[in-house]
């Protein structure tokens, strides 16, 4: 009989392999047509703008052609904004925004998660966090700059709040839509409050933590760059600010673009950590 | 565990009811069972679908409280989930970020016991269900049988008193659950493990089980107990031919009756 089982179990194994090609190879066919979609998409706006400013039918103070973004973001690149090099705009903006997010993940999962598991905790901080949530970060931004200081303290304490609820909201929900029979099955193993948080709950609720970082992430990025519109005298968000001021509009642009291709950079690698962290997500 | 007296009770339930809601909306799921689970025994629970078999393994197991009657465990009551008390649920709730090597260990480590003989039983019981070597999988990767032999594996790894199994094939393919059947026979035998065990198959009580127990339908009363020995002659002979002899068919056609009267 053992024997019969294991060519059993053979055989199974061989039948999920089977599958497994089958599903990736509708995968990769799917994603082709999609990246050429993409592709597609991105030329014709890059063509149409080119066309417009090649018909003059703006003044090249509001839109700017193709080329010239192009040479101003050479000479940027070269010569810093403001005798600034443009990493180190870059780097400011990006250090508040990762260090505010460090501490909203590592403040926000531990009581997301309590919240989920312990009403009581839940009802202290619960309220709280639906008072201040749908409120426009900038609203309570210019409090924290009286606060803190013009400085990176009252941005990183707004993007940290900003980046905080999102967080803590999907913890809450991973926690609620836990698989109770997760947490059953390991106390009838003989695990204890501490272990089915640490082993159990944590885990289970790595997807969804996850989709909250990300969240977070969103959130604080664009928070980031309207509060360096607001108050502030470095930073890539102030660039911008600073060159709309002086008409610069070719600046505008290559701000705007950097942050665009910023942003999708650091999401692409919060997805790849996803991928790599929660390995087995969607595979229950 | 072995040493222990054949004839210990394990479980005693006594005159115990359980209540689902409040009074004018109240469901009474389980009425005045009383029940004992001797050592060694395998117990299998049969009745149509919401008759509160799974109620009756949620109470054993510790997940439910009795709303009234009491449940006992060698004489002490049964308070809240214990390692003592294996569960195997219909759907594996394996943990899918954990390998299957850490699946089965996960009971024996929180339980603390030496690193050394946390390795020996994930290997004897990964053998025992015909499993050895695919440790480093992850449980995603496996077919549901062989979750299910898992799922097994890790339950048994803490050497539970009694193992309760909620309808733990019905998921499974007809083949695949016939070998799952052999399988859960063979370890019964050699580990002389208790099991209780609920099911909807006729067959797969018969042909497992030493005691029957039919409930009834809303509230569930427990119509009638039935001493067997097939699964005894199966595992002497080798073969399932039992389930051609008339005196099978004798008690398969009862409880078939009692069931089908329970339906109307």
């Amino acid at each position: 009989m053992a024997e019969k089982n294991l060519n059993n179990s053979k055989e199974e194994k061989n039948k999920i392999k089977w599958a497994d090609n089958l599903l990736n190879k509708k995968d990769t066919k799917t994603n082709k047509t999609e990246k050429t979609l993409t592709f597609l998409t991105w030329a014709s706006i890059f063509i149409i703008w080119y066309i417009i400013t090649k018909l003059k039918l703006f003044s090249p103070t509001l839109l700017p052609s193709p080329l010239r973004v192009w040479r101003s973001f050479l000479f940027i690149l070269e010569n810093g904004y403001n005798n600034v090099p443009i990493w180190i705009h870059l780097g400011t903006s990006l250090k508040r925004l990762f260090v505010a997010l460090f501490f909203a993940i590592f403040t926000a999962v531990p009581l997301g998660l309590l919240s989920g598991y312990f009403s009581k905790v839940e009802a202290v901080i619960d309220s709280v966090i639906e008072f201040y949530r749908p409120l426009p970060p900038l609203a309570y931004y210019t409090l924290l700059v009286l606060w803190f200081g013009i400085d990176d303290l009252s941005k990183q304490v707004l993007l940290f709040l900003a980046a905080f609820a999102p967080i803590y909201i999907a913890c809450v929900s991973a926690v609620r839509k836990l698989n109770k029979d997760f947490v059953l099955s390991a106390e009838s193993l003989g695990a204890n409050q501490k272990d089915i948080f640490l082993k159990i709950v944590l885990p289970a609720s790595m997807p969804e933590i996850f989709t909250g970082i990300r969240t977070a992430f969103g959130v604080a990025y664009t928070t980031l760059v309207s509060a360096e519109m607001v108050a502030a005298t470095s930073g890539i968000g102030w660039m911008v600010l600073d060159a709309s001021n002086f008409l610069k509009s070719e600046v505008i642009f290559v701000g705007i673009i950097i942050m665009g291709i910023t942003g999708v950079i650091i999401d692409a690698g919060l997805r790849y950590l996803e991928k790599k962290i929660i390995f087995w997500k969607g595979k229950v | 565990m072995n040493t222990k007296s054949k004839n210990e009770v394990l479980i005693k339930i006594k005159d115990m009811s359980v209540v689902y809601g409040k009074e004018n909306q109240s469901l009474i799921a389980l009425k005045d069972i009383n029940l004992e689970i001797k050592r060694g025994e395998f117990i299998c629970v049969l009745g149509p679908s919401g008759c509160g078999k799974s109620t009756l393994l949620k109470t054993i197991a510790g997940y439910l409280k009795p709303t009234s009657g009491e449940c006992l465990m060698q004489g002490k009551k049964i308070t809240g989930p214990d390692w003592h008390r294996g569960v195997i649920f219909q759907s594996p709730t394996l943990y899918p970020w954990m390998s299957v090597k850490d699946n089965v260990e996960f009971g024996p480590k929180m339980r603390g016991l030496p690193n050394k003989k946390i390795k020996k039983i994930r290997k004897y019981f990964l053998e025992e269900v015909n499993l050895s070597g695919i440790e480093d999988q992850y449980t995603f990767e496996l077919s549901g049988g062989m979750k299910q032999r898992v799922a097994l594996a890790r339950v048994l790894a803490n050497y539970p008193q009694v193992v309760l199994m909620d309808e733990p094939f019905g998921a499974l393919d007809a083949l695949t659950r016939d070998n799952m059947q052999n399988l859960i026979r063979n370890i019964w035998m050699e580990n002389k493990t208790t099991i209780f065990f609920i099911t909807h198959d006729v067959d797969e009580a018969l042909s497992l089980g030493t005691r029957v127990i039919v409930l009834s339908k809303q509230p569930g009363v427990i119509l009638k107990k039935f001493d067997i020995d097939f699964t005894k002659r199966i595992l002497k002979n080798n073969s399932k031919n039992v389930v051609y002899q008339d005196d099978y068919f004798k008690v398969k056609n009862e409880i078939l009756d009692i069931i089908h009267n329970q339906i109307e």
